[in-house]
């Protein structure tokens, strides 16, 4: 009983130490700002203007739940250079001699950089208030919680790819290769009727494809797949994750 | 015995960084591992730490093993790094209270806790600063503290005052001698510096290429090996003479100068001046830690680079 308090202590305190310091470093709340806002009023009205309604949406609205999870998507998966820092810095020591298991400290670094992300997910979702975005109170719990799972793989895929590298240069070259594809192909910025037939094996394979569609079915209520796949391939491929970043961090 | 090992190794490769090594570390003791960089003193450290596998071998610490139970060995100690790993982002009372939770501290103590080890190093009006103000005395003063926390049986502390300026490294010695003993922690230091190891130190073992060449208190090592030395300035001395004295070990000349070890010069400094005649200059002084090294491993200790800490090479790999 003691060993599980001590573990579930062990997180608390990895992830208090992460909210504490994305809440003291201003620049990193201000910039996850200004992405979103820059996103949905000038690319989202700017295409808008001469797209085809989609849907029967205008395109502001049809981009919005894509817009929503590539900010989720990009805080998480960037989150991962922290951990190459932390170790450059030397902060991790302190962590990884606890008598705490990995797992745990693999833990509390995704919840809190969950965190980071979600608190951007929540400034998204208020910002459909400005563009007339079809939200109802029951939309934005299961849309919330969708953005949650989608920011728990991506954070857990970057972590991965963080533990496993040594330098902040290294990581954004991976991570840039790893998540444009991942954006472009997940359907977040034009219907999948669009793209020619070659490329939509492509699109099966990207997991925030699944992501994507279900946050369309949640807000816009049109979905390529039921939503309960989309769930379920997201939660396998989340847990997929997850097991290889608990691996990456006791090789640590 | 709070530490034992028994042929522990550790290689790298080729490179053989600890070459089975048998030691044992009493309860209470301020035990010094003293070595030039790279001789191998921070992999033995770390091994016991649990932080690197040994190669072959075995150890207990606190009597567990440190593969088998490396939790609890973990529970039993505290760690001050070669390289500063407070947190610069978070508070010193930060720092504390995110170790009370990591090493599982009691709720009902951790507030007293946090108040006991700051009042002993002295940053109790700093603690609600950023660590990021501190300077590099106080940070060493706080890992210290957050070291002896969680009331550990043993302090291990990896070159506690490497890169400080001498003032402030005798005030570290002060702070580590205060907590060795108000704590009643046993500590297990490395160090290239002899006077570090000379004035912590119970007993120091001199590290080289892996291995134990010495092992003993600081005075005693000293008395063994290398006496005390006079130099004295003289016009033709009789060399001769002079080395066949039973207390003198070892007797040079260079530079015009007269270069003597012997036995305890407090007792036979008299006699030895009677046998040379007159003379121009004297000067005695005690043997070093330094000497002591000289003449088992035929080195210097060099104050070189600082060696890779453990960090460096847990994380290279």
């Amino acid at each position: 009983m003691s060993e599980i308090m001590n573990e579930l202590e062990g997180i608390y305190a990895v992830w208090l130490r992460e909210v504490k310091i994305y809440m003291r470093e201003k620049e990193r709340l201000g910039s996850s700002v200004i992405s979103p806002i820059l996103w949905i009023f000038v690319v989202g009205s700017g295409i808008g203007s001469f797209a085809n309604k989609i849907e029967g949406y205008p395109y502001q609205i049809f981009v919005y739940p894509g817009i929503a999870a590539m900010t989720v998507l990009f805080a998480s998966m960037f989150y991962g250079v922290y951990i190459i820092w932390d170790r450059k810095l030397d902060f991790l020591k302190e962590v990884l001699v606890a008598p705490v298991s990995r797992a745990s400290v693999f833990a509390g670094k995704m919840l809190g950089g969950a965190t980071d992300a979600m608190v951007q997910a929540v400034f998204v979702l208020i910002l459909s208030v400005f563009i007339k975005a079809p939200l109802t109170p029951l939309i934005i719990i299961e849309a919330f919680f969708m953005l949650f799972l989608i920011s728990i793989a991506m954070v857990s895929v970057g972590l991965v790819i963080g533990a496993n590298l040594k330098s902040p240069e290294g990581f954004s070259l991976v991570i840039n290769f790893v998540t444009w594809p991942m954006f472009f192909f997940s359907g977040a910025l034009f219907p999948l009727s669009t793209l020619s037939s070659g490329l939509k094996p492509l699109i099966i394979i990207d997991p925030l494809f699944y992501g994507v569609d279900a946050l369309h079915g949640i807000i816009l209520g049109i979905n390529y797949f039921p939503i309960y796949i989309d769930v379920a391939v997201m939660l396998f491929f989340t847990v997929v994750a997850m097991g290889l970043g608990v691996l990456s961090f006791r090789r640590m | 015995m709070v530490i034992r090992t028994e042929a522990l190794s550790k290689k790298y490769g080729k490179l053989t960084a600890v070459n089975s090594l048998n030691l044992h570390v009493e309860e209470g003791e301020v035990f010094g591992l003293l070595g030039p960089n790279g001789a191998g003193k921070t992999t033995l450290i770390s091994m016991l730490c649990t932080i690197l596998k040994p190669t072959s071998g075995k150890a207990w610490v606190n009597g567990f093993d440190i593969v088998r139970e490396s939790s609890k060995v973990r529970k039993s100690i505290g760690i001050v790094f070669q390289q500063p790993s407070v947190d610069d982002l978070l508070t010193g009372r930060e720092n504390l209270a995110m170790h009370n939770l990591l090493f599982g501290v009691q709720k009902s103590v951790r507030k007293e806790r946090i108040d006991e080890v700051l009042s002993l190093v002295n940053l109790e009006k700093r603690a609600d600063d950023l660590v990021n103000t501190y300077s590099g005395g106080m940070r060493r003063r706080l890992e210290l503290a957050r070291g002896i926390m969680h009331h550990p049986k043993i302090l291990f502390l990896d070159e506690p005052t490497l890169g400080l300026d001498p003032q402030t490294r005798e005030h570290i010695w002060e702070y580590i001698v205060n907590l060795a003993e108000k704590m009643s922690t046993t500590v297990m230091l490395t160090t290239h510096y002899m006077e570090e190891a000379e004035q912590l130190c119970d007993r120091i073992a001199i590290i080289d290429y892996g291995r134990i060449v010495a092992l003993d208190s600081p005075q005693e090592l000293k008395n063994k090996v290398a006496g005390d030395v006079v130099k004295i300035k003289q016009k033709n001395p009789d060399m001769e003479k002079i080395r066949n004295l039973d207390y003198v070990m070892k007797a040079e000349e260079k530079d015009g100068l007269l270069y003597l070890s012997i036995k305890d010069a407090s007792k036979h400094l008299q006699d030895l001046l009677t046998h040379t005649g007159a003379i121009d200059f004297v000067e005695v002084r005690g043997g070093t830690l330094n000497d002591v090294f000289l003449y088992y491993t035929g080195r210097e200790i060099r104050e070189a680079e600082a060696e890779g800490g453990f960090w460096e090479r847990v994380m290279k790999r």
